[in-house]
């Protein structure tokens, strides 16, 4: 075979093409289990009837996009062993840890209760079923909780020791678990889960409404997600620079080259774009705001911002990558801003369900928040370079004693696998989506009901009657409460 | 008096390894039997049986493995690298099949590609597992803390043997857990399979157990040794037990039984694994100390182990305690 990369190479491809496969999934879950918890919990406060319509809809979704999280997210737990090994053996001791605190406290906890929660309803009751779905949320949170720790660990390494087998071992667990990195990472990270899920929530609000202006539910999904753009996206510009100066202290060089800076400056300007060539050393056809990159890094008018060539060059991560995914990330929360304060306007208007050009605007952001949490981790990852724990230990240090074919044969295999099965399961989501919310949409397809049924809410009378408050209204214009 | 924290780590990487088994077994063992089951409606039940379980199951897997990364990371480090190509077609089996909880239930015309989807990566993902523990067995070559093999030294006879050994033994457990769970055309057919099932799963331990102790002198030794040789004949004789259990069950229609019993021998097996490992932990060479992180690190996953590893057994026990009983056909949540 005539193998035109090497393993440390594909290796590092086949984990960067599964984590960027795994990350779209919890990216979605983490803020749908928080958002179906507060459904659930609305229904059993107001009673209204729209607020467990919605659940129901997106619970059905849920159940899809987390299978595809679990099984993504199995695949990676192995390949720290498989492709990884060297890195494994020298971060176990604090790494495996933290990972098997998000095994014991978050994932069992996820999977214990997704059961209840998908097919339980009618044997254990509307309490006892919120409660189950408040455990799946709060899973998700846990979970995210560790697993950024392990990773901002890598970026941030702290409390640590390294032994005589050349292994990191705990010096002082709560340095390593709150490394420098972490809280920012954490607040960041779970900011834009609850985005990407607004958007998503938001769109298919907005394309129903599109359709059916006065559909009840569609317009719940629909004001729920415009508040929360509305009130998180600034809220994750300013995460995103604390965040940012963060970096800047213990990662300078991973800032110059989102920066596009190779020579250091005082009174750096801001590159709004340009050509990063880390060959000759350059930003090319730069356009430029003058001390701005100084201000906003410093907070100072003439701060000093160091470029690349204040690192050695074995030591720079690729500046013309991160150059580009820190700006889409970037223009995508600006843009999220912008949709958010459109709804307000449209809201004090007392138009918000009566306004087709934001309606589309917000079906086109949709995707918006996923391509932004690809965005973020490729800056975070690549620019983590050339090292898996920050200056101290090399991805090219790291692989496995594993010959290239096998890397390159189960690359093969995930790619192939992945693009049939996750495309598969895009398809049956987005088909879920194009139902309507507020009932049938008469296409004949009797699954929608067959799930109500089920879960417990077209029985009507039997569970209703369980519940604290009479339902207020049946006023759904679109269904009759039967079945 | 000082803790030996890497003894009680293997018991309870053991012991996450074990619940797998049984637990997954079953539902992969379902998967394994659909082909078996002749139309839309048994498939529908047989998968509705485990639906609310699977997840809770698998968690189990990633526990033992990253159980091991957390707590021997030498461990880790080695025996995934061996392991690789048929822990790679694990995970793609195990892709397959959990996607096809969901996916069998919104395809339309698709529905016969998840069925089967379910069944392959069911059977793929047994029959990976068959051969990981048979090339365990028969030992992984170590060199400098790092794995000095190549990437087929996993594939002999003898791991083959463990991988069909396993299909059917999941098989089984896959069946006997149909038997307790559904009623009708589907509980008999199941309770059917089970028959050749369990003289397939009996006559394959055999054949494994009388070709372990020759894999390396030292299971020899462990096996017909003082104490060891106490066990070379317990734990047969409570195989055989089980054995008559099983029989009994399927024959008088006890329905709990034959799941049970087969539980009973899975344990047992796995008992006798133990016996041949102990203490290595990557044969033949690593014992559970030399693999073993430093002790900061076992104690502080122990504290957060001691308190929820019982809180977790309690609520999965809840979780099949609300799905208690036969499944009713007219409840499928889809
Ligand atoms: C910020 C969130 C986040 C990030 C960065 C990751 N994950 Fe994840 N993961 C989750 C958030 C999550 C989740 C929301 O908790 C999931 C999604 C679906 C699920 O079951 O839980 C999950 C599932 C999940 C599972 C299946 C759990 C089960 O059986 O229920 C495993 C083994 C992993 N992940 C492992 C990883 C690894 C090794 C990662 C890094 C390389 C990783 N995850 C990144
Ligand atoms: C979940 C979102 C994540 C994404 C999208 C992501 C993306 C990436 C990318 C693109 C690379 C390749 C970088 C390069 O080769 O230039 C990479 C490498 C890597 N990442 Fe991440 N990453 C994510 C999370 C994590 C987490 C949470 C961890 C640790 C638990 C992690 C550990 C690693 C390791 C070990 C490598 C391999 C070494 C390397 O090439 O840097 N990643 N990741
Ligand atoms: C203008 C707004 C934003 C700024 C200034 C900003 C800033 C940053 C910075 C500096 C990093 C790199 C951290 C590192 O050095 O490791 C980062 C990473 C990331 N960003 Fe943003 N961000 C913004 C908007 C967004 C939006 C809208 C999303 C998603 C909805 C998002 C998702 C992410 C993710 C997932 C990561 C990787 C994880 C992490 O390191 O936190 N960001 N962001």
């Amino acid at each position: 075979m005539t193998d035109p990369f090497t393993a440390v190479e594909l290796a590092r491809m086949q984990f960067a093409f599964t984590v960027s496969a795994h990350i779209i999934f919890p990216a979605f879950t983490i803020g749908l289990a928080s958002y179906l918890a507060v459904l659930e919990g609305l229904w059993l406060w107001t009673g209204q009837e729209r607020f467990i319509r919605v659940f129901h809809y997106w619970k059905t979704i849920f159940a899809v996009v987390f299978g595809m999280g679990v099984v993504s997210g199995i695949v990676m737990s192995y390949q720290f062993g498989t492709n990884w090994s060297v890195f494994s053996d020298m971060t176990g001791p604090i790494l495996g840890p933290l990972m098997g605190y998000e095994v014991l406290s978050a994932f069992f906890l996820e999977a214990g209760f997704l059961g209840v929660m998908l097919f339980g309803m009618k044997r254990v009751g509307p309490r006892l079923h919120f409660l189950a779905t408040l455990m799946v949320a709060v899973g998700t949170l846990f979970s995210a909780f560790w697993i950024l720790s392990v990773n901002s660990w890598m970026q941030t390494p702290a409390g640590y020791s390294i032994n005589e087998a050349a292994q990191f071992v705990p010096a002082d667990w709560f340095k390593a678990i709150f490394n420098p990195s972490f809280p920012y990472r954490l607040v960041h990270m779970v900011l834009a889960a609850y985005l990407t899920t607004a958007f998503v929530v938001g769109a298919v609000g907005a394309w129903h409404l599109l359709k059916d202006r006065t559909d009840a539910a569609a317009r719940t999904m629909f004001s729920m997600a415009m508040w929360m753009a509305l009130i998180v996206a600034p809220l994750q510009i300013v995460a995103g620079d604390f965040h940012g100066l963060n970096t800047l202290e213990h990662q300078p060089a991973k800032v110059a080259a989102m920066e596009g800076h190779y020579d250091s400056h005082k009174g750096a300007p801001l590159i709004l774009f340009g050509v990063p060539d880390d060959e000759s050393e350059e930003t090319r056809y730069a356009i430029e705001v003058p001390n701005l990159g100084s201000l906003i890094l410093t907070h100072e008018w003439d701060g000093e911002v160091k470029g690349l060539k204040a690192f050695p060059k074995e030591d720079r991560p690729p500046a013309e990558i991160i150059f580009w995914s820190f700006r889409i990330m970037v223009a995508l929360g600006f843009a999220m801003v912008g949709l958010g304060l459109w709804s307000a306007l449209a809201r004090l208007r007392g138009k918000l369900y009566d306004a087709p050009l934001l309606h589309r605007l917000a079906v086109l952001m949709g995707p918006s928040g996923f391509a932004a949490v690809l965005a973020g981790w490729i800056t975070t990852e690549v620019g983590r370079q050339p090292w898996t724990v920050y200056g101290l230990l090399r991805t090219v240090d790291s692989a496995s004693p594993i010959e290239a074919a096998a890397v390159g044969a189960s690359l093969i295999a995930f790619i192939l696998v992945y693009f049939a099965v996750f495309g598969a399961g895009t398809f049956y989501v987005l088909r879920l989506m194009a139902k309507r919310p507020g009932g049938d949409d008469g296409n004949g397809d009797d699954e929608p009901k067959a799930v109500i049924r089920a879960a417990g809410v077209g029985s009507g009378a039997s569970i209703l009657e369980q519940r604290p408050h009479r339902p207020s209204s049946h006023a759904h214009p679109n269904k009759p409460h039967s079945a | 008096m000082e803790l030996d924290l890497p003894f009680i780590w293997a018991g309870l990487i053991a012991f996450a390894v074990l619940a797998y088994i049984v637990l997954d077994g079953f539902d992969l063992g379902v998967g394994i039997l659909f082909p078996f089951l002749k139309n839309t409606h048994d498939r529908d039940i047989a998968m509705n049986s485990v639906a609310p379980v699977w997840d809770g199951n698998e968690t189990w897997l990633v526990l033992g493995g990253g159980g091991l990364f957390a707590v021997f990371p030498l461990a880790y480090a080695t025996i995934l690298p061996a392991l690789y190509a048929p822990l790679t077609v694990m995970l793609l089996g195990l892709v397959f099949r959990g996607v096809s909880f969901e996916f069998r239930h919104r395809a339309e015309r698709s529905r016969i590609l998840w069925d089967i989807g379910f069944s392959g990566g069911s059977l793929l993902a047994a029959f990976s597992q068959g051969i990981a523990l048979g090339a365990l067995v028969q030992g992984i070559a170590v060199d400098d803390r790092a794995y000095a093999g190549g990437w087929w030294d996993w594939l002999t006879p003898f791991s083959l043997i463990t991988g069909v050994a396993l299909c059917v033994g999941y098989g089984l457990l896959g069946s006997t857990w149909l038997v307790m769970k559904t009623e009708g055309g589907i509980a008999h057919t199941a309770r059917r399979a089970s028959w050749p099932l369990a003289f397939g799963t009996l006559s394959l331990i055999g054949a494994v157990s009388l070709w372990t102790p020759f894999q390396d002198p030292v299971y020899l030794a462990r096996w017909f040794d003082w104490p060891g040789v106490l066990f070379s004949f317990t734990v047969p004789a409570l195989v055989a037990a089980c054995a008559w259990f099983l029989y009994r069950g399927l024959n008088e229609h006890r329905d709990h039984w034959p799941f049970l019993s087969t539980l009973g021998i899975f344990v047992l097996c796995f008992c006798g694994i133990g016996i041949s490992f102990y203490p290595t932990i990557v044969p033949p060479g690593i014992t559970i100390w030399e693999a073993a992180g430093p002790d900061e690190s076992l104690a502080f996953m122990l504290v957060g182990a001691a308190i929820l590893l019982p809180i977790i057994l309690a609520y999965t026990g809840y979780a099949y305690w609300v799905f208690r009983g036969k499944v009713d056909p007219s409840e499928g949540y889809h």
